[in-house]
């Protein structure tokens, strides 16, 4: 039945010890090439569900079924670009990039993985910093790093888990200019947690809202109306911009704490929500409840 | 005009060693009783009993004595007469071989105790009851299973130095950065490959802070271990001397074990430096 890129069906977590599974039930896909964010406060699991993702955790009930095959583990077609960039300290910016691409290619040459890391360095605008530690580099580099070394693997999808939150907003915004940049220039299929309403508005497609946990669940899906040439200069001045934020912000402040599913929900198939309204051209394909 | 911090010090140190050496010489220099003797028996008696001369070696004549070690420091004449840079040769081999041997075994089976639970729960009782162990008291079972004396003084050494080394390691190994290994695990990364990439440049300063620990020791326990087994080294140097009663090349054998240690240290410091990682 599913026919999407990641298929997130019936997926559950709970921690042993614990009676209350963090989420359960969650259902969502996500297609070829785009851009999705989940979204919602901390505790109802986002993280986990990216772990879970990832191959890092394993989900007490469900799964994810990506590219047509159950996750059963860690993937290089699963690239992670962790909260807090998690660069090996101990090697050079260079090295880091050439860790994961020689763990792609383990047959390449040398000089041919270096030139390849080299020129995932320089698209997140690096270059001439190869040789540095990590500790000698700001958050917004390391996390720059932590991006090149994600994609030089060329994987299939990149998951990212708040990687911006640690940063300041004005590198918070650079490396969102950055990101739209890369996504644009690759395609690549991203899964996004944030908390940050305005990031989620300007870089994905759709966005995911969680409930609060225990027990979380997906509320539903909001389709980003905005057009797909936004930019973060101009993003607060688009027609559609105070609907959708409002919408996110009246989810998170209030909704999200005492969600009651409305009569005809289905946690199979979240709704999908429009807070201005629908434009030709965007959300087709997507809408699983206007498909049946 | 201003003095650096460095240099005060330094005035300082320099200040508390001429204190230090004056009050000994002083303590030592004074004439004690003397009494009237047979010239003949005053000869056996020596000058602490005709003079009245301190038996205590003041700074004069211990310095008089390292100036002679340092002078010849490598001569051999038969077993009892070595100088000082050959019975400090006979205990640094020891230390090295032991310490040596320590690390072979230490760091290998602290990756494994690190990496798996279950032999950190299982070799945790072994370890706590053998840790507080004089390693001295191993000496009469080394003895009497080696059936050499020099080896087992080795042995003493190897037995001393793997315990610091060994629960630096499993700790260093255990607490490797979770994240670290998530990004090992997401680029697929082989069991050899994360071992050597990432867990043991992640736990290498912590090892070898446990290295350092245990070269300390070890250079502690050499001593007591040659005044034990005897022959060489300069721990028989030290109880050597003591019989011969040389005050003042027991002295001096205590600061060249003191200079010998500290070298010993900073090595193992100058290793740990080379390969933290700033973070």
């Amino acid at each position: 039945m599913s026919q999407h890129f990641i298929s997130v069906e019936a997926l559950k977590r709970q921690f042993p010890g614990s009676d209350k599974a963090v989420f359960e039930d969650l259902w969502f896909g996500v297609e070829k090439g785009e851009f999705v964010c989940i979204i919602g406060h901390s505790g109802c699991g986002k993280t986990t569900v990216l772990n879970i993702l990832a191959g890092l955790d394993t989900p007490s009930d469900g799964a994810i079924i990506f590219d047509g095959k159950a996750v059963e583990g860690p993937s290089l077609d699963r690239a992670v670009v962790f909260q807090g960039h998690a660069l090996m300290p101990w090697m050079s910016v260079l090295d880091n990039v050439l860790f994961a691409v020689q763990s792609r290619w383990p047959a390449w040459p040398k000089a041919r993985a270096i030139e390849h890391a080299r020129k995932y360095i320089a698209m997140v605008g690096l270059a001439g910093a190869e040789a540095k530690r990590p500790a000698q580099l700001s958050g917004g580099m390391k996390q720059r790093v932590g991006i090149a070394r994600a994609l030089s693997t060329e994987p299939k999808t990149l998951l990212m888990d708040e990687p911006f939150s640690a940063l300041d907003a004005l590198t918070r915004g650079t490396l969102q200019d950055e990101v739209l940049r890369l996504r644009a220039a690759t395609n690549l299929t991203v899964f996004m947690i944030t908390h940050d309403v305005d990031e989620a508005m300007l870089l994905a497609d759709r966005i995911v809202l969680m409930t609060n946990g225990p027990g979380a669940r997906i509320a539903e899906i909001l389709v980003n109306t905005l057009p797909k040439d936004r930019s973060r200069e101009t993003l607060h001045q688009l027609p559609d911009y105070y609907p959708i934020r409002n919408h996110l912000l009246d989810f998170l402040v209030r909704r999200s704490k005492a969600f009651t599913p409305p009569a005809g929900w289905d946690a199979r198939k979240p709704p999908h929500v429009y807070a201005a309204a629908p434009k030709a051209g965007l959300g087709v394909g997507l809408d699983g409840a206007a498909a049946e | 005009m201003k003095i650096s911090f460095r240099l005060r010090a330094a005035i300082v140190s320099v200040a508390l060693l001429v204190a230090l050496l004056g009050a000994w010489h002083i303590a030592t220099s004074g004439a004690g009783q003397t009494q009237a003797m047979d010239p003949e028996y005053a000869k056996l008696m020596g000058l602490t009993a005709t003079q009245g001369k301190s038996a205590m070696p003041g700074p004069l004549d211990v310095g008089a004595t390292l100036w002679k070690h340092l002078a010849d420091p490598f001569y051999v004449k038969g077993p009892n007469d070595q100088g000082i840079g050959v019975q400090l040769g006979w205990s640094i081999l020891r230390v090295a071989l032991g310490f040596g041997l320590a690390v072979l075994v230490a760091v290998p089976l602290g990756f494994l105790i690190g990496l798996s639970p279950l032999f950190r729960q299982a070799l945790d009782p072994f370890i706590q009851v053998m840790r507080p162990v004089s390693p001295l008291a191993w000496m009469p079972l080394a003895l009497y299973t080696i059936k050499d004396s020099a080896i087992s003084s080795i042995f003493v050494i190897f037995i001393c130095s793997i315990w610091p080394m060994l629960t630096n390691t499993a700790f260093a190994v255990a607490n490797v950065r979770k994240e670290w290994l998530n990004v090992a695990r997401t680029l697929e990364v082989g069991t050899f490959r994360k071992i050597f990439r990432v867990i043991l440049p992640a736990a290498a300063p912590t090892i070898l802070t446990g290295m350092r620990i245990s070269i300390s020791i070890a250079w502690l326990v050499i001593v007591a271990a040659e005044m034990l087994v005897g022959g060489t080294g300069i721990g028989y140097f030290v109880w050597n001397e003591w019989n011969n009663l040389s005050i003042a090349n027991v002295i001096n054998a205590i600061l060249f074990i003191g200079v010998i240690g500290m070298l010993l240290d900073q090595l193992l410091g100058f290793l740990t430096r080379l390969v933290t990682y700033p973070e």
